[in-house]
């Protein structure tokens, strides 16, 4: 899942000024992150509306990186719409672009940070996973992505840093290749960490469209 | 025989190898970097340059390399994979080469975080264990990283790795070594050695497996200046072991600096004295001065 976490407030304010503004949500990540569902669009309105601000109405998108779903959705919202000069956008920085594409009329704003494609531990905490490389290799690492969880995306670690399993960068985190070891290390197959592993190829990364 | 650099020639004559380290100054003042050069002049086999060490921006090791050749002394030129990808490292390394520098050492380098512009992108493309790869292809086969071929003159240099023998997990310690030699390791210089117990041990398990006839190397000496530096070296700098005997020795001191030095050359002989290690890489960080003295006191050069 794509992992957003909300931008602070009075930057937002910064940003959408005197208004009128529209507030777009979305009914996936965003909801399970909590930075842009029923409830965090409310709490948005109401927020923006103490601050003397006019909301001139709000949509749920289903979700905002669906072209053609938003297009449909905002027909519905027409007036709303006509009224406001910003569109406040709590989504992903995807949800945030298919909303531009779509209104060239108004001031589209992001209303939150994207930071990762992770995976949900339990509520409200999340864990990177992969930075979408466009070459998945994390077979021939136990399952685990030294690409996207080393902070230097080592392929050949771990580096003389890591410290009782924890990362030199960041004492909160995993070192991944910690990880990586103690995985081989039970089935006896450490042997593994010795094969010379080549550079990666990035220009797999380049692809910028498919279609199906 | 003929040998790519100084530093080669003193490892395969068998002789034990002194280098010094030279962190480039924080300004473009050439005479910073020559003054430093000059103290430590003639007081080891090789000098290592270092490149934007934790992460700090200094004169680049590349234009420091170049001052050093104007000054007779031979460089080791640190390159790191924080800040270049593969086309501008190889491009370094030709770049280097051709300016007349003899020995490389690989790293990964410190992450951008812990350095003075926290907010960079680091690159980390490849790593040590492929920039390694990579300069023994260009170097033996003449070949880019990409399979390309090198068409006007492959780098001949003696290439170097770093090693630490502390880090976790400790099992891995000699396994990651190995894996540097085969990727293309001539020489390997270690992280800072407080713990000398420990560093037999590891130094052991090289012997036993043969590396140290494929491989020289040099272990890392830091005298201590300060109890201050003695708690940072403990306590945050990554993967470095001062044991509680040297710490306290330190704390206790009437004269700490004085006590650092002892402490410095009390390590250099042990060490001397463990088989397989072929020379000593000193650190001293912002105190080079210190140098001659500890070269000539432990009775490393001027050799007999
Ligand atoms: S290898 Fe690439 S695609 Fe696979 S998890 Fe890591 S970053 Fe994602
Ligand atoms: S400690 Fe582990 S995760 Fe952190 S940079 Fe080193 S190898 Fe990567």
């Amino acid at each position: 899942m794509i992992i957003t976490k909300k931008k602070e407030f009075k930057d937002i304010v910064d940003v959408v000024g005197k208004g009128p503004v529209f507030i777009a949500g979305c009914s996936e990540c965003a909801t399970i992150c909590h930075t842009g569902g029923e409830e965090e669009i409310l709490e948005m309105k109401n927020a923006l509306i103490d601050k003397k601000i006019e909301v001139t109405g709000s949509i749920l998108l289903e979700p905002a990186c669906h072209l053609l779903n938003d297009k449909r959705l905002f027909r519905q919202h027409k007036k709303e719409l006509e009224r406001a000069n910003k569109i406040l956008v709590l989504a992903c920085g995807n949800g945030v672009q298919t909303v531009s594409e779509i209104s060239k009329d108004w001031d589209v704003i992001s209303g939150t940070d994207t930071l990762f494609l992770g995976e949900i531990k339990r509520a409200n905490d999340f864990e990177k996973r992969c930075q979408m490389c466009g070459e998945c290799f994390v077979d021939t690492f136990e399952g685990l992505c030294p690409v996207s969880r080393c902070p230097k995306s080592m392929l050949n670690g771990p580096c003389g840093g890591s410290k009782n399993g924890k990362c030199e960068v960041d004492s909160e985190l995993d070192c991944i290749w910690i990880l990586i070891y103690n995985s081989l290390k039970e089935k006896d197959e450490l042997h593994r960490l010795n094969e010379l592993r080549d550079c990666k190829d990035w220009s797999k990364s380049l692809k910028m469209r498919r279609t199906l | 025989m003929t040998y790519r650099s100084n530093l080669e020639r003193v490892l395969s004559d068998g002789k034990f190898a002194v280098t010094v380290e030279i962190g480039p100054p924080k300004g473009c003042d050439p005479n910073k970097i020559k003054e430093k050069a000059k103290i430590v002049n003639g007081w080891a086999d090789a000098f290592n340059i270092t490149d934007n060490q934790t992460a700090v921006v200094r004169m680049s090791s590349f234009a420091s390399c170049c001052i050093l050749k104007k000054m007779k002394m031979e460089p080791v030129m640190q390159i790191t994979c924080r800040d270049r990808n593969r086309i501008a490292l190889q491009s370094d390394i030709l770049g280097a080469a051709a300016i007349g520098v003899k020995n490389i050492l690989c790293l990964t380098g410190d992450h951008q975080s812990f350095g003075n512009h926290p907010g960079a992108k680091g690159v980390y493309d490849i790593d040590s264990v492929q920039l390694i790869h990579i300069l023994r292809n260009m170097r033996d086969n003449g070949i880019f990283q990409s399979g390309d071929k090198i068409l006007a003159g492959n780098p001949d240099v003696f290439i170097g790795a770093a090693a630490n023998p502390y880090a976790d997990p400790y099992e891995l310690r000699v396994d990651r070594l190995e894996k540097k030699i085969a990727a293309g390791a001539d020489f390997i210089q270690t992280q800072s050695v407080f713990n000398v117990e420990k560093f037999s041990l590891y130094m052991d398990e090289v012997c036993s497996r043969g590396l140290d006839d494929r491989v020289h190397i040099l272990a890392g000496i830091t005298p201590l200046k300060s109890v201050k530096m003695t708690e940072r070296m403990r306590f945050f700098v990554p993967g470095v072991d001062v044991p509680e005997h040297i710490a306290k020795k330190m704390e206790n001191a009437k004269d700490p600096k004085e006590e650092g030095y002892n402490i410095a050359l009390e390590l250099i002989s042990e060490i001397k004295q463990i088989k397989g290690v072929h020379g000593i890489h000193i650190t001293a960080l912002f105190w080079e001065d210190i140098i001659p003295s500890l070269v000539k006191d432990s009775g490393l050069l001027p050799r007999l």
